[in-house]
């Protein structure tokens, strides 16, 4: 689904990923770890272009979306993302957040429909904007009721705990019916008795078969619910492996030192 | 002449010799001049402020970017009377264009204000954490579209209290407009005190209307940073 190809990325003179190689099938879960400032960030901020490589290629879904004449919102529909912070909208409700994307996106597709129908002969049914809204809302509703924050759809962020922010902001890019999730660090910034609840939402996430890339420290998740686990280290992928054989077999003498830090 | 007869001879111009239409015609201008011009002013500064903050990897953000350096450059390195009287008897009239000085002292307000609006709005939107931009960019949300739903409300909120000012601003300003024949507030009093040889109190007079144009303006303002301030709420 995500084919990456010798991905590199450069801030200025700083060369942060000096040849990515990863190939992610639908149903993957890829965990990625590596000790700080290796580039995990800059590597799961270039799989949607939130950074612009500078080079190789990401082909998503068939296309190369690295190259700089893709229109990359199209794609980023596709791919979620949630990030450390949450960054949830602070001046949208609850429910105002998970539908604003989906609700913008339909409108701009009914709009090119219906240019399109004036200029064609087969003409097209196209939704209502009242519908479009209704069936957003219906959407969102019926994903707070999986996350059991139905009672907050009307509370703003600034009003919820940080694993509740969290939560929201995974159902949030879910509403867009995404291919693949990105999750970079997305426990990293909780209270550590909100933590379990985060991941327990990704953990179901997984099992219900979505694809899904992590950042993470969370080891435990990684073993648990990993179907791959990534070692990155000074730009480039130096481990590769499944769960079982990557904890208890790693290969790689930095990987072997890098657990032993963290596994301890 | 003792005071009280000077309020007297005020109040005879003002009531008998219809002097009250000259002020409510001026103070309609005022307003009209501040009020449009500051919607102007958001309008064109929102749109110079957004150009500031696009990444700038391709040409034409490039070169919008240094349209605009020089359109604020321009509006805040000259005085606002000199912007008036250039458009009003040079730029005008060297383009066959004939308005009514109302309408230019609404341009050159609008102009002049956009100036210094897009380096508030600018500071407004520098102030909104950059995450907030992630997060509309990664749901799929186009820059513009990212600005104008997420961003630019939450900088507006932030700026509201030097956007007050500015508008305050403007209003004082408009006493400037009489020198391409703008009949405003000054205008207004100034008739009053050269049909009763006596400026003392028509002079005043202006300055209280001044006083409580800005004191409604500064209520007003805190009122709607109130309404805004219910998303920071906890409830
Ligand atoms: N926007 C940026 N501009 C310049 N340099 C950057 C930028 N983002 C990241 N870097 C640099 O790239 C390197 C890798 O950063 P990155 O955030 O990808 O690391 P990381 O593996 O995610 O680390 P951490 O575990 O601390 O999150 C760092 O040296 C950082 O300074
Ligand atoms: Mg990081």
């Amino acid at each position: 689904m995500i084919d990456v190809i010798n991905l590199r990325k450069s801030f200025d003179k700083n060369e942060v990923l000096k040849g990515v190689d990863i190939k992610i099938n639908k149903g993957d879960v890829v965990v990625v770890i590596g000790p700080s400032g290796s580039g995990k960030s800059t590597f799961l901020r270039c799989l949607n272009c939130m950074e612009d490589p500078t080079g190789g290629s990401i082909i998503f879904n068939g296309v190369d979306i690295a190259d700089p004449k893709v229109d990359i919102n199209i794609h980023r529909r596709r791919i979620g993302m949630v990030f450390q912070h949450f960054n949830l909208f602070n001046n949208k409700t609850v429910i105002q957040n998970i539908m604003l994307s989906p609700v913008l996106c339909a409108k701009s597709d009914r709009r090119k429909a219906v240019i399109k129908n004036f200029f064609s002969k087969n003409k097209q049914p196209v939704q209502s904007v009242a519908q479009i809204k209704k069936d957003a809302e219906e959407n969102a509703r019926k994903l707070l009721a999986r996350i059991g924050l139905e009672d907050k759809a009307d509370a703003y962020p600034s009003t919820l705990s940080g694993g509740q922010k969290q939560r929201v902001a995974i159902i949030r890019s879910l509403a867009m019916n995404p291919d693949v999730i990105l999750f970079d660090e997305p426990t990293s910034a909780l209270d550590p008795e909100m933590v379990g609840e985060v991941l327990e939402l990704m953990k179901e996430l997984a099992q219900s078969g979505m694809t899904m890339v992590v950042v993470t420290h969370e080891m435990g998740f990684a073993k648990e619910v990993g179907s791959r686990v990534v070692f990155i280290d000074e730009g480039i992928i130096k481990e590769e492996n499944n769960p079982e054989e990557f904890f208890t077999n790693p290969q790689n003498a930095r990987l072997k030192e890098f657990l032993s830090k963290v596994l301890m | 002449m003792n005071f009280e007869a000077k309020i007297n001879k005020f109040i005879e111009i003002l009531i008998d010799y219809k002097g009250y239409v000259k002020v409510i015609e001026g103070l309609e201008n005022t307003l009209k001049i501040a009020i449009l011009g500051l919607v102007i002013g958001i309008v064109i500064g929102t749109l110079i402020a957004t150009v500031r903050v696009i990444p700038k990897y391709k040409r034409l953000p490039r070169v919008l970017n240094s349209v605009c350096t020089f359109y604020v450059g321009f509006f805040r390195g000259t005085p606002m009377v000199v912007q008036l009287l250039l458009f009003y008897y040079v730029a005008l009239p060297l383009m066959g264009i004939n308005l009514p000085s109302v309408s230019v002292a609404i341009a050159v307000f609008g102009l002049n204000s956009g100036a210094y609006i897009s380096e508030i709005m600018r500071s407004g939107i520098q102030s909104v954490d950059y995450g907030q931009t992630e997060g509309g960019r990664s749901v799929g949300l186009s820059f513009s579209t990212t600005m104008m739903k997420i961003v630019i409300p939450q900088a507006v909120k932030n700026i509201l209290p030097t956007l007050g000012n500015e508008f305050i601003v403007l209003i004082k300003e408009t006493s400037i407009v009489s020198f391409i024949g703008a009949a405003d507030l000054y205008v207004a009093f100034n008739y009053i005190g050269s049909n009763s040889y006596e400026f003392m109190v028509p002079y005043l007079a202006m300055a209280i209307i001044y006083i409580v144009i800005v004191c409604l303006i500064t209520v007003l303002i805190k009122f709607m940073e109130r309404s805004l301030k219910k998303s920071d709420r906890r409830n």
